[in-house]
């Protein structure tokens, strides 16, 4: 489903991933943990594209989305656009667009970008909030709702492309515990549903529920990885365990 | 933006209503005194394209010249005393004459009914002749009977004007001055012009391309005003100038500058009483008659602003896209877009692109396109920092958002950024649409008849320059605070979400 291989990427003289190569199968959730400044977020933004990776390579669904060697700009453009298009992304500070409600922030894409017939895309924008428990929401502006609601938009916006994979950076950091709560439930019934999803976070609860592997990053590099009771019950690195110790005693 | 055009548009007018509103006391103090004193006698004209009345020396642009010129010195050594030029512009000199930064108008002054109720005048000094000019070409050109339908340029505030107004079938176009009117004339978007003859004479005459059509007529004097009530003042310049005329001063002069005829020899028989003197009008007075052309006048000022703003956020929406998304050429492009119109004046873009392209391209727009464009195109640069500050207020979050939905960059600024910036930049947009009602007075410079122009007319007309000031300045603050409550709805309407 996707394939990462040996991907570099730096800020200036900063190298934030020295090499990162990752698997994941279709129909599985991964989580990535790691201290702040550890890389995973720009590795989970380097899947879709916001970041462009110096090196290595993403295949999504067998097909390549970083860029070749010598390629001219516009091929680069069509796999950037491929890997965009397959994806879906759901942020930590939700992004809702401020001036649609929240029917129009689902359609956004699906009418504008895949330009399918309204009538398709707004059915199916219906089923999602009921789906995310917002259907009596639909004509709200994202002000007028929680940061939960926001959130659970916000996953409703972007599963509406119909994405093979949906990344999440950080997609409960910004929540009270209560609306944390709203989000974990919507991601746990995507989870059993079979959606394939790549989550970025510090929340062990999160981590642990969602994820059938977890990699822990540090340094720019995948320190660790396993399934959820592996590496959090035994954890094989010191780094790990530390990072986790940390974790428990906030 | 541009509130230095606005200070030199309106202010002086402001002023000079307060100051004639006070001056309805008759102040008693003795000019003539009090200049014997200071030994200077200070007049008051404008030397801007004034010649040949008073002008600056093409050679020693320092140095002024012209009969005006020599006849203040006459006149000054003849009182004993040293002339000294006040520079001000031609159709202030009579509101300003009050503001004593000068002691008399000395400067192609009609003795008229309405110039002889502001101010006192002495007898005259030249006798002159309205003339019409036209191009060399139009040879069937001989009087105004020939113009009807056409445009017709002279002076503001001239008894030219006058003369036009008694012709609505001839298109009056209104200019500052008289450069403007010929430099207008002889690239074709006047038939003809209407001038004082000593003006034709040194203008019209040596020029091959224009021709002086039919022979002069509404024959007038020049005199010299002092302010209302300064008796002794005018005797004494009276008795110079006759003084003047018999020793053959004013003879030699005139024919200096080709001036001299035997109409001049009128200026030995006049009497006092061949003018008669019109009552003095009181504030107010007019305010009711004029309203009309005065409203009508609005709607040009609207009309003007609602355009130029149009083309300010075109332009500017098109400088700030090519500053952000452009490629590098048109990146700087934009900024030097940017930087020459917002660093230069108005005034002097409106001057280029209404004469400087007629002259140098032979692209001769309309004044009205010229004005739009000149008020749109100086907007724009502000526009688009408006805009560019707008965009940059947008969160980082909105484009990311974007980009992982898959939307393209310009499919992103349409749909995303561009909604949620200008929501952001309405209120600078308000202020820029405010102080545009008032900066699109500086058009009247192309002859365009605009509510602050039309005020001028109206003024110069009736001398009621409080009243029909306070009802001007009436109608701009009405234009601008129906445009404040306006895009305060429409702000509120954009703002809709945040409710």
């Amino acid at each position: 489903m996707i394939a990462v291989n040996q991907l570099t990427k730096s800020f200036g003289v900063t190298s934030v991933l020295k090499g990162v190569t990752l698997n994941q199968a279709g129909g599985t959730v991964v989580s990535l943990i790691g201290p702040s400044g550890c890389g995973k977020s720009t590795f989970l933004r380097c899947i879709n594209r916001l970041e462009t990776p110096d090196g290595g390579t993403i295949h999504l669904e067998g097909q390549l989305v970083t860029s070749e060697s010598g390629e001219s700009s516009r091929a680069d453009e069509a796999r950037r656009q491929r890997a965009r298009s397959r994806t879906g992304m759901v942020f930590q500070s939700f992004n809702l667009f401020p001036h649609l409600t929240v029917l129009e922030n689902i359609l956004e894409a699906p009418l504008r970008v895949q330009k399918r017939p309204r009538q398709e895309v707004e059915h199916e924008a219906i089923q999602l909030l009921r789906k995310v428990g917002l259907e009596n929401r639909r004509d709200f502006y994202p002000s007028a709702l929680s940061g939960g609601q926001q959130q659970r938009v916000a996953i409703a916006r972007a599963l509406a492309t119909k994405p093979a994979l949906l990344l999440m950076d950080e997609p409960t950091s910004a929540l009270d515990p209560e609306m944390r709560e709203e989000v974990l439930r919507v991601i746990r019934g995507l989870r059993e549903e079979g959606m394939t999803m790549m989550i970025v976070t510090h929340e062990m609860e999160l981590a642990r529920m969602a994820a059938d592997q977890v990699f822990f990053f540090d340094g720019g590099l995948v320190a660790e990885s396993g399934p959820p009771e592996t590496v959090f019950n035994a954890p094989r690195f010191e780094r790990t365990r530390d990072f986790l110790r940390s974790l428990g005693s906030r | 933006m541009s509130s230095s055009l606005y200070l030199r548009f309106w202010v002086p007018w402001v002023f000079s209503a307060l100051i004639f509103g006070s001056s309805i006391l008759p102040s008693h103090a003795d000019a003539l005194a009090e200049i014997r004193q200071l030994g200077v006698l200070r007049w008051g004209a404008d030397a801007e394209g004034g010649a040949p009345y008073v002008f600056h020396e093409p050679a020693a642009p320092d140095k002024l010249t012209g009969f005006e010129a020599d006849l203040a010195e006459a006149l000054a050594a003849r009182l004993g005393l040293r002339a000294q030029m006040t520079q001000e512009n031609w159709d202030m000199l009579v509101p300003a004459l009050k503001q004593s930064s000068f002691d008399i108008i000395l400067n192609g002054l009609e003795r008229t009914v309405e110039n002889s109720s502001r101010v006192d005048l002495t007898r005259p000094y030249l006798v002159y002749q309205q003339q019409l000019v036209t191009l060399a070409y139009k040879t069937n050109v001989h009087s105004l009977k020939d113009l009807a339908g056409q445009s017709v340029g002279v002076l503001s505030g001239s008894v030219s004007l006058k003369v036009l107004q008694e012709h609505p079938e001839i298109t009056a176009r209104i200019y500052q001055g008289n450069a403007e009117t010929f430099r207008d004339l002889k690239v074709g978007r006047l038939s003809a012009v209407i001038v004082d003859s000593p003006v034709a004479a040194f203008f019209a005459k040596p020029d091959p391309t224009l021709r002086l059509a039919g022979d002069g007529f509404a024959v007038g004097f020049y005199a010299i005003g002092v302010p209302l009530g300064e008796t002794a003042l005018r005797k004494a310049i009276d008795d110079a100038l006759v003084q003047l005329l018999a020793d053959g001063t004013l003879e030699r002069i005139y024919q200096h500058y080709g001036l001299w005829g035997p109409e001049q020899e009128q200026l030995r028989t006049f009497h006092e009483e061949s003018v008669t003197k019109a009552a003095p009008l009181s504030f107010g007075a007019e305010a009711g008659r004029y309203l009309p052309l005065l409203l009508r006048a609005s709607l040009t000022t609207i009309g003007l602003t609602l355009a130029g703003m149009t083309v300010a956020v075109a332009v500017g929406l098109a400088v700030v896209m090519s500053r952000l998304h452009g490629p590098k050429p048109l990146q700087w492009a934009a900024i030097a877009y940017t930087e020459i119109m917002r660093g230069t004046p108005l005034l002097i873009q409106l001057y280029f692109i209404y004469y400087g392209l007629a002259q140098q391209l032979g692209l001769r727009l309309s004044e009205y396109l010229a004005a739009i464009l000149a008020l749109g195109l100086n907007y724009a640069a502000n526009e688009a920092e408006n805009y560019r500050a707008g965009f940059a207020a947008i969160p980082k979050g909105q484009w990311e958002a974007a980009a992982a939905l898959g939307m393209g960059r310009w499919l992103t600024i349409r749909r995303i950024i561009l909604p949620q910036a200008f929501r952001l930049v309405l209120p600078p947009m308000s202020n820029d649409l405010i102080a545009m009602f008032k900066d699109s007075s500086i058009v009247s410079v192309i002859a365009i008849v605009e509510l602050t122009k039309e005020y001028q007319i109206r003024a110069n007309d009736t001398g009621d320059y409080l009243g029909l000031g306070l009802l001007t300045a009436g109608l701009y603050f009405g234009m601008s605070y129906a445009a404040s409550l306006a895009m305060q709805r429409w702000e509120r309407i954009l703002n809709h979400d945040r409710r």
